[in-house]
């Protein structure tokens, strides 16, 4: 193998499980790979690191034609929890983490987690709303200089 | 198949360098695949995990993951990627002498 990835930068702008768990996934296994790896929670993707939201992620029902479910269906009350609960008990029997856990965990591999800015401000949080494994709120700037080198992927 | 030659035994491996018979490992080998990999120094923490990887594979025929790992060996997550700094599962299961775990988690 010459080619071998030494570093990635994962942005995570979505706030819906099927958006968050590909990322987490990637992070994780990049670490578990020897990579470096560091998280960037922006926009919608900030509940992955929101205190009281962290626990309250869930899958898209509308608009979520993977699903294979009527749209009308899906936006009935209560569908969404009902299939993202569905999803966790899967999930837990291949070893794949709750959301919350999962965030601590790639924590603790040595990954970096950062909040942006821009999103912080918007929403008009501070560091005290998010987990404690969040390194800092940083801006657009800072996370290109410690992209550099590496790989970016956007979820 | 490639082999390699650990604490003065013939062993077969594969590409990457893990052992394609776990019962060709000796513990007497784990040192020398650690400096390989290099970890100079296998401290008894690192003991922990090598034989929680022997027997979770004598048990489940596979490795088990980092966050198995994490929960029942003793050894923190954390400590884990202290230890194992290239990755504990890949690391750690190639110390010890058994296939390359293949979970994407």
């Amino acid at each position: 193998m010459a080619d071998k990835i030494d570093k990635v930068s994962i942005i995570i702008s979505k706030g819906s499980l099927e958006g968050v768990y590909p990322a987490l996934i990637m992070a994780n296994g990049a670490r578990a790979e020897g990579i470096e790896a560091n998280l960037f929670f922006t926009f919608f993707g900030l509940d992955v690191v929101h205190k009281s939201r962290v626990d309250h992620i869930k899958v898209a029902t509308v608009g979520n034609p993977g699903l294979h479910l009527a749209t009308m269906v899906g936006g009935l009350p209560g569908v969404s929890s009902v299939m993202t609960h569905y999803l966790a008990r899967k999930m837990e029997k291949l070893d794949i983490p709750p959301i919350h856990e999962f965030v601590e965990m790639i924590a603790d591999t040595g990954a970096g987690i950062y909040a942006c800015k821009a999103s912080v401000d918007l929403f008009e949080l501070t560091k005290d709303d998010l987990i404690e494994q969040v390194q800092d709120v940083i801006t657009v700037g800072e996370f290109y200089d410690m992209a550099a080198g590496g790989e970016i992927i956007f979820t | 198949m490639p082999t390699a030659i650990y604490a003065g035994v013939n062993v077969t491996v594969n590409d990457e360098g893990f052992f394609e018979i776990p019962d060709e490992w000796t513990e007497a080998m784990a040192p020398e695949i650690a400096r390989a990999e290099g970890i100079d120094g296998l401290t008894e923490p690192h003991w922990q995990v090598i034989k929680f990887m022997r027997a979770e594979y004598a048990e489940k025929g596979t490795g088990p993951t980092v966050r198995i790992l994490g929960k029942t060996s003793g050894v923190s997550i954390k400590e884990l990627y202290q230890l194992f700094p290239k990755g504990p599962a890949k690391e750690a299961a190639k110390i010890a002498g058994i296939p390359k775990p293949r979970g994407c988690i």
